[in-house]
């Protein structure tokens, strides 16, 4: 049985709704700017991609706003966008028939920091009782499941980056166990102190002022990555039920793999290449059948050469076009690969695809990376690969919908 | 006696911990309908319990909290505590 995409639900810096972001991601549009979310003067990095557009109180109902955190906000309306998308009333399914799988990177941090001011500054009474859910990782999937009443398989994955690829993965299961309609896919967003500084542990920030020179994979200047908000949240439905119901598809979830590097300091290579592999023995491709790549593009040389590494030796030197457009939103962690999911789908369906945007690509890496104009193409076929912090890769194969 | 608690108080107290749901009007004559009714599910009335003790400086009891159905039942608990307290 196949699993194929009928909704998209996207929420980026580069643009709320599908329509919009894929404009704008086109166009080549960076979001990456100074943080305005809280003063970033003190941190050495200040940079982010910021959503700025969103006001809680036009999408969101009253009682929702003093228990979720932002990011929880951001997808429940992500949610919205994709079941209108797809033309779907989760209502209308039997009971248990649909249900909702996303990852996340780090739960609710901001929430999770007024909740921990509180206590600290003024004691335990001061404490939201929403704080009892309100900064967990599963938090996102709970008010999903709880405003649409979606009953069927839920769930939360989390493996940094990778795990908006891995949730997607476990929705196609639970759709081949079963279940008609899954959404899946993942929303970020801790821009905050706290989130910051988490973040800041990893190594991996620019600590660049300059919107257009922060964020840059596969350039010789890469020096790590700017950080975002956002994601998105895809209808994943059987191919079968889709059909009855005439719903417009998008493309297959045709292959999905997910592997872990070994331990730091073990004599042995990085495992991406197999993720790839893995991905493409799983949709019965073979690597001439994909037509664009979209990059994990971690802006740090030792995890670019790794990543171009794996591309060349699956489809050679030059021998796919590869691309990154994350570097106009920043990287929003579990957030990232399912807007690269969108925008892959997107490509396929328009024969466009969008470019990666600063970047001037080193010749070390032997990649053919889209920058500039968005190219014209017309692939079949994409691949979107995702690495988490810690030695999380994963890699998914999307196919573009049979013609007939 | 000290302060009395009124259900204006306790609509306060409910916008600003709990939010108010669109369906319902608060301003309206609420004194007698039920909390799942407006719209406040049990970790609501937390929350709603747990602001008016230190705003107020009175514990009220888990039980009783919870057996208080109603906007007018909560003001009358509040002002039993209250009173409770200025003997």
């Amino acid at each position: 049985m196949s699993v194929v995409v009928t909704g998209l639900g996207v929420a980026a810096p580069t643009g709320l709704g599908v329509d919009a972001y894929w404009a704008n991601t086109l166009a080549g549009v960076g979001a990456l700017d100074r943080i305005s979310r809280f003063d970033p003067s003190g941190y050495p990095a200040r940079l982010a991609g910021e959503i700025r557009d969103f006001v809680d109180e036009d999408h969101l109902p009253g009682r929702l706003l003093p228990q979720t955190d932002r990011m929880t906000r951001l997808a429940l309306v992500a949610a919205d966008w994709a079941f209108a998308d797809a033309e779907l009333t989760p209502s209308d399914l039997p009971d248990y028939d649909i249900g909702v799988i996303t990852a996340s990177h780090s739960g609710g941090f901001e929430f999770g920091q007024n909740e921990l001011r509180a206590l600290w500054s003024k004691g335990g009474q001061y404490v939201s009782a929403y704080q009892s859910f309100a900064w967990f990782y599963a938090v996102n999937s709970g008010q999903i499941s709880i405003r649409n009443g979606l009953r069927g398989p839920s769930s939360v994955v989390v493996s940094d980056q990778a795990g908006g690829l891995d949730a997607v993965a476990q929705a196609r299961r639970q759709i081949r166990n079963g279940t008609s309609v899954v959404l899946a896919g993942a929303v970020d967003a801790s821009i905050c102190p706290w989130g910051w500084v988490a973040q800041l542990t990893s190594g991996r920030l620019s600590e660049h002022d300059d919107p257009r020179r922060a964020y840059l994979p596969f350039d010789e200047d890469a020096a790590g990555h700017v950080p975002g908000e956002g994601g998105a949240l895809l209808v994943l439905e059987d191919g079968a039920h889709a059909a009855a119901r005439g719903a417009r598809v998008y493309g297959e979830i045709a292959g999905h793999a997910s592997t872990m590097d070994p331990a730091p300091g073990r004599d042995r290579a990085p495992t991406l290449q197999k993720a790839i592999q893995r991905a493409l023995a799983d949709a019965g491709a073979v690597a001439d059948e994909i037509g664009v790549v979209f990059a994990d593009a971690a802006a740090v040389p030792e995890l670019d050469r790794a990543e171009a590494e794996a591309i060349t030796k699956v489809f050679g030197p030059r021998g796919v076009p590869v691309t990154a457009p994350k570097t106009g939103t920043g990287r929003l962690y579990s957030g990232a690969a399912p807007l690269d999911l969108a925008a892959a789908l997107l490509s396929l369906r328009e024969g466009l695809i969008p470019p990666t945007v600063n970047t001037r690509p080193s010749e070390r890496y032997e990649l053919d990376l889209v920058t500039g104009e968005p190219r014209r193409a017309h692939p079949r076929a994409a691949l979107v690969v995702a690495r988490g912090h810690g030695g999380f890769n994963s890699a998914v194969v999307l196919r573009a919908p049979d013609p007939s | 006696m000290s302060a009395k608690f009124t259900i204006d108080d306790l609509k306060r107290i409910l916008r600003e911990g709990a939010g108010t749901d669109e369906t319902v009007d608060l301003d309206g004559d609420i004194a007698g309908s039920d909390f799942e009714e407006l719209g406040y599910e049990s970790l609501a009335l937390l929350e709603t319990g747990s602001r008016i003790e230190r705003e107020y400086g009175i514990s009220l009891d888990e039980d009783a909290l919870a057996d208080a159905r109603t906007p007018a039942a909560l003001v009358d608990l509040v002002n039993s505590h209250l009173a409770a307290r200025a003997v």
